[in-house]
């Protein structure tokens, strides 16, 4: 038995890099593929959870529950999983019907230091005995001791773990190594980590949490995902089996989905391209890269100085709203000259 | 000109209660007889003592102690206590303005349906985020009663959402979501509530989104403004900041609202909105079913 669970959220961060177009069809093959390779579970969904299908953040090609009810056909041994951040869910709409479908892993999310708008969810699944992990997003902008006493809370809700997603790919390995360790050490529950890809050290910033302690690593094949992706699972497996840490994958399994599926469901490979780059080291949420591009092209202004805006607003997720208006700003700034935007940059650097 | 005001009591000493505790300081016919709460903590109740305002930490059991000590009740606790406050509440007389998302009484937006909800004993102010976009959502539909889906987002800065919003986010969002469908009559509702922990924290802002076929802006837009302005007479800080525009293939309207800045600084709208609402619907009631009675009683005489 490994020590190390995998989350495979292929279906439900992928969303985000097709703006939530994945079908009905690709779920069936996935999920076929990838049931009983050992991963723990495979989460389902819109790219911000249930509840998440709207004009802020983008409609889903199919709802929520024929999603849920095609992939629960598909999977016999590996157990299907939900994300849902409460203000786009609700117990009601979301949650019970997610439960009759069969779900049995959720993960409830909130911004890294709103941790006890997720006590009525997670006290409620559990209990029901459901398997609920609490999650924290953008925990980049917190520090190790808010992040901890913000897990312990998630703890004394009865969550059975904690998944610290760096939503927007900002962690350094330093950072992880700092992070990770003290939540280890103040936990009585398992800690896990749900790195991106911008600055390239998705898989190595998995592995690094690994070593801290990490029981979790939640990530997607070929890094499909937000932004520049998340950490590639086909990827860490192979360095954690080298590495002498066991993980249970049936490893050309996942290599063969990876191969004979993810094609037909990627638009195009991941990877770090410019945007991406400025998108991490302004530490902006990643599924916010669609739709700069978009109001960039639409207003006329560089995508980078609205990541740089944005980073210095400190914009989470769920406020895509807030893009259009930053974009309409720098619009109108555009005729003063680019002083400005020198000076944002150099802020969000120092 | 009645000198008389009419009592009132406020349960609950958290953020929303401690803002009406301050507002009602500015009415003309309305005071305070009762602020009741269970924290000892609570700064409120060191606020409600240095103001010479009764106080008890009994919370509803103050009331049913004293019952003369108020005619409309203030319930601003949360939606679990409301639960068991409003049958209480409801056997005493006392009209009751519920400010959790408990949604046990008629829904109220004051510039919608203020009338109608005097004649209940229980009305419910749905949430912050409800006040602020119901109207707008409500006007739309007006001009355009073919809309197919309507969503709001609401953001808050974290600051500015207290112990009781928090710990409701659930019957919050989806009160909110229940009553875009009440009042607009549109089955495909969203509401999205999002907190935002920015320092300097951000002014309280809503986004209403509407899909509609051929909208027709120019009457979209009169319509809302029209509309704002009504708003603006009891919640002086509201306003429209990105008017009505179609963009891909959607209406977009943003709206923010400044707070007075008496609790919480100005950046909480979300206080004054509901806040605001409760002080117009329990002044309009005070006026009409109290000092009103009490004028034709005095002419009878």
């Amino acid at each position: 038995m490994s020590r190390i669970k995998i989350f495979d959220s292929t279906l439900r961060d992928g969303n985000h890099a097709v703006r939530h177009q994945i079908g009905k069809e690709s779920i069936e093959d996935y999920c076929l593929a990838m049931d009983g390779t050992g991963v723990h579970t495979v989460i389902v969904g819109h790219g911000n959870g249930l509840g998440a299908s709207s004009l802020q953040v983008g409609l889903s090609l199919l709802n929520e529950r024929t999603m849920l009810q095609t992939a629960r056909k598909s999977l016999e041994k590996t157990k299907l999983g939900i994300y849902m951040i409460p203000g786009f869910g609700t117990i009601r709409d979301n949650l019970e019907p997610a439960i009759a479908d069969g779900v049995e892993v959720f993960e409830i999310g909130c911004h890294c230091t709103e941790a006890d708008t997720t006590r009525q969810h997670i006290e409620y699944l559990r209990k029901l005995g459901k398997e609920t992990y609490g999650v924290l997003m953008m925990s980049h902008m917190a520090s190790p001791e808010r992040l901890l006493e913000e897990c312990q809370k998630m703890q004394s809700y009865g969550a059975m773990g904690v998944i610290l997603m760096d939503s927007a790919g900002a962690f350094t390995l330093e950072m992880v190594k700092r992070v990770i360790s003290t939540l280890y050490e103040g936990l009585d529950i398992c800690v896990g980590f749900h790195p991106h890809n911008n600055m390239g050290i998705a898989v190595a910033n998995a592995y690094m949490a690994v070593s801290e302690g990490a029981a979790i690593i939640d990530g997607t094949l070929r890094g499909f995902g937000a932004g520049a992706g998340n950490c590639q699972l086909e990827d860490l497996v192979a360095l954690l089996e080298k590495s002498g840490i066991k993980t249970g994958i049936d490893f050309y399994r996942m290599l063969d989905a990876s191969e004979n599926v993810m094609p037909g469901i990627m638009e195009k490979d991941m990877g770090q391209d410019p945007i991406s780059i400025v998108s991490g080291q302004a530490g902006v949420f990643s599924a916010f890269k669609i739709h700069v591009l978009k109001a960039a092209k639409e207003f006329h202004v560089d995508p980078r100085d609205i990541l740089v805006e944005l980073g210095r607003r400190k914009a989470v997720g769920g406020q895509e709203d807030m893009i259009v208006e930053v974009a309409e700003k720098l619009s109108r700034a555009g005729n003063m000259g680019s002083t400005d935007n020198v000076t944002y940059q150099l802020g969000s650097l120092l | 000109m009645n000198n008389k005001k009419v009592k009132v009591a406020i349960i609950g000493t958290g953020n929303i209660g401690t803002d009406i505790l301050l507002k009602l300081e500015r009415s003309d016919v309305l005071e305070c007889g009762m602020f009741a709460g269970r924290n000892s903590e609570s700064k409120g109740i060191c606020i409600a003592k240095q103001m010479g305002i009764p106080t008890s930490l009994d919370s509803i059991r103050a009331i049913q102690d004293q019952p003369d000590c108020c005619d409309i009740v203030f319930d601003a606790t949360s939606a679990g206590v409301h639960k068991k406050n409003a049958p209480i509440l409801k056997e005493m007389g006392k009209f009751t303005i519920d400010l959790t998302p408990a949604h046990i009484g008629k829904m109220c937006v004051p510039v919608l349906n203020l009338d109608d909800c005097l004649e209940e004993k229980n009305v419910n102010l749905i949430t912050c985020g409800g006040q602020a976009t119901l109207p707008i959502a409500y006007a739309i539909t007006q001009v355009h009663p073919d809309t197919k889906y309507i969503e709001i987002v609401a953001t808050i800065a974290s600051k500015s959402a207290g112990l009781g919003t928090r710990d409701n986010i659930d019957e919050f969002t989806q009160v909110t979501r229940d009553a875009l469908t009440e009042f607009t009559g549109i089955e495909h509702t969203k509401a999205i509530i999002v907190l935002n922990p920015a320092e300097p924290p951000v002014t309280m802002r809503s986004t209403v989104y509407a899909l509609i076929d051929h909208p027709n802006m120019e009457a979209i837009c009169a319509r809302v403004h029209e509309i704002e302005s009504k708003i603006q007479k009891y919640v002086p800080g509201y306003r429209i900041v990105t008017e009505p525009v179609y963009e891909n293939g959607r209406v977009t309207t943003i709206l923010q609202v400044i707070g007075l800045g008496d609790y919480l600084p100005k950046y909480s709208g979300n206080l004054d909105i509901i806040t605001c609402a409760a002080i117009e619907i329990a002044e309009n009631y005070a006026k009409q079913k109290i000092l009103g009675d009490k004028c034709e009683q005095n002419k009878n005489i």
